[in-house]
């Protein structure tokens, strides 16, 4: 197997790319694997728990994750995280679209799965057909 | 009956650029069969907005984008037989198509124009009645006014206007898929309870209601996902088959690109629970949903399904929050991050004594502003080693009360003179605050109904 090397923090901005939607005070996150082996290799890392954990700031009343495998993807709903709704909230970015982003600078721990994902989209990373 | 039917979208939303629809025409009008062109242009506030100007001007309440939008297609489409679909009718959607039967004259034609109303619940109910419907909040306990409410009607009186011949349909407040389904069901025939079919359609709805999301609109990541030529995106194309097979496409020659990636992001955009995606039209379900990559900036969507629609609409209620307040102050250089810090506690100080029950959000451009949080949890953790050398404060507060507000506004401004060394640049700003939220309502309470306009001589 390809071991790729890592010189710098794995983040889940590797294997997978999201985009945020908001409806009142609720977000969801899509997040949407590079390529399908990346599927199997995230779904044990990027759990709800975690990413609860990655909001803490914004103290989430609950996080759930469904999970897509026709579309090699995940949707993350977060209740309570957006400071009462775009019309409510103080912040800049009350639509909370930028957290996509921050859902993409999840830690990821290098398993071999990992590894493999990341080395499948080395090698491939045009086509895509999920599984 | 034709077998396949073309659905461009022409805008996405309210903002949205005012020439995208120009080559989603052109490609329309090359093609046979059942062409229809869609604009969604109606935010949350955008209504209440609207419901404001009406108040003052019963002539007004549609969307002041609207001549923008229609006046470069308008005589296009109605040459080459595409009819129009959009919800530029906010609070006044009668106004709408009188200000488009207008514009048609004024470019030699004479369409059919047909008005879809009902939405509106604003004196429906009381706020109280409002209140004890609220879900996902209490924001709308112990209000004694509201400015206005909404329902999210279905696509059923799209399709009726459209059975009738008319040529532009003009909405107000409607499920954003329904812009989508109505023609589907109009083409088709679709019945009200063909929920797999109902499904499809919302679900190509649901595809192009947010214009280039899916078509290679933001989703450039510069290095990992790149788009083609992102500034003469191509708005997307719809080609739905009678069985409710979609293909997504685009205009020859236009930027951007649809492929796996876009389309399974915009699929997932502001949906929750995927097996459960609620209408007023279906629930929607894609957790079988398949995406098929044909290459050359098409796909094919497929496996979507339908439940029984839910017996309650969902209905957007909104309300005057007083104002918001906002001041902005750079600080650079050396040692900027301290500076800045500091700048941060003064006002916190002072606000502290002159207006205590004022809660202040301060956010650092160059350490944490979209990341930070109200409280600002996020940003102390961060301060004061950060070494970022330039750093923009921002101040936040709502309250009914302007003139603690304007204090704040007043404190930060202050700063010139009277706070750490090298301030510069600041911007203040006090602008009235229209909040929202969501209820579930009787479908009884709406009106779902079509009016054809009286057609020009």
């Amino acid at each position: 197997m390809t071991i790729v090397p890592l010189t710098e923090p794995l983040l889940l901005h590797r294997l997978a790319h999201a985009r945020a939607g908001d409806k009142g005070n609720r977000l969801n996150i899509a997040v949407v694997c590079r390529c399908p082996e990346a599927y199997a290799a995230l779904a044990p890392q990027v759990t709800a728990e975690r990413v609860a954990e990655l909001f803490a700031a914004r103290r989430p009343s609950k996080v759930v994750r469904y999970d897509l495998p026709n579309l090699a993807a995940f949707n993350f709903v977060l209740d309570d995280v957006l400071d009462g709704g775009v019309n409510a909230s103080l912040g800049l970015d009350g639509h909370g679209k930028c957290l996509s982003f921050l859902l993409l600078g999840l830690a990821l721990t290098p398993t071999p799965e990992v590894q493999s994902a990341l080395a499948a989209l080395a090698s491939a990373p045009v086509a895509f057909q999920a599984q | 009956m034709r077998d396949t039917v073309y659905i461009g979208s022409g805008a996405g939303f309210a903002g949205d650029r005012v020439d995208a629809a120009g080559p989603v025409v052109a490609t329309l009008a090359q093609l046979s069969g059942p062409r229809f062109l869609v604009f969604e242009t109606l935010a949350e506030r955008t209504l209440a907005l609207c419901q404001l100007a009406r108040r003052t001007d019963p002539s007004r309440g549609y969307s002041p984008a609207m001549d923008r939008f229609l006046s470069p297609v308008l005589a296009p489409c109605l040459a080459a037989g595409i009819r129009i679909i959009g919800n530029f009718g906010a609070a006044n959607p009668h106004a709408a198509a009188a200000r488009i039967a207008a514009l048609a004259q004024a470019a030699g034609y004479s369409p059919r124009i047909a008005v879809v109303d009902g939405s509106n619940l604003t004196d429906a109910l009381t706020p109280a009645e409002f209140a004890a419907r609220e879900t996902g909040g209490r924001l709308l306990a112990g209000r004694d006014s509201i400015v206005s409410a909404d329902a999210y009607i279905g696509a059923a009186p799209i399709a009726d206007a459209l059975n009738r011949g008319a040529d532009i349909v003009v909405t107000g407040r409607i499920a954003d898929p329904a812009l989508v389904l109505g023609p589907l069901m109009h083409a088709f025939g679709w019945g009200e309870a063909d929920w797999d079919l109902l499904a499809a359609g919302t679900l190509a709805g649901h595809l192009l209601e947010c214009g280039a999301q899916v078509s290679g609109g933001y989703f450039a990541d510069p290095g990992v996902k790149d788009v083609p030529d992102l500034a003469h995106v191509g708005y997307p194309i719809a080609e739905v088959a009678r069985d409710g097979t979609i293909r997504i496409t685009k205009p020859a020659g236009t930027g951007g690109r649809i492929d796996h990636f876009t389309v399974a992001e915009q699929m997932l955009y502001e949906i929750h629970d995927p097996a459960a995606y609620l209408t007023p039209d279906v629930v929607m379900d894609i957790t079988g949903a398949r995406i098929e990559d044909l290459g050359g900036d098409t796909v094919r969507v497929s496996g979507v399904r339908g439940h029984p629609r839910p017996d309650t609409l969902k209905a957007t209620v909104c309300f005057s929050t007083g104002f918001l307040a906002e001041a902005e102050i750079s600080y650079a250089g050396p040692n900027a991050d301290r500076r800045a810090r500091l700048a941060a506690e003064l006002v916190r100080t002072r606000m502290a004594e002159l207006a205590p029950d004022l809660q202040v959000r301060v956010d650092a451009f160059g350490i944490a502003s979209v990341f930070n949080d109200t409280p600002g949890a996020t940003l102390a953790g961060l301060w004061p080693e950060t070494r970022a050398t330039d750093v923009r404060l921002r101040f936040a507060a709502q309250s009914e009360d302007a003139t603690s507000l304007e204090r704040l506004l007043d404190e930060v401004e202050a700063l010139y003179c009277a706070g750490p060394a090298g301030g510069g640049g600041v911007r203040r700003h006090l602008t009235p605050r229209l909040a929202s939220a969501s209820c579930l309502v009787e479908r009884g309470l709406t009106a779902p109904r079509f009016t054809l306009l009286e057609r020009q001589a």
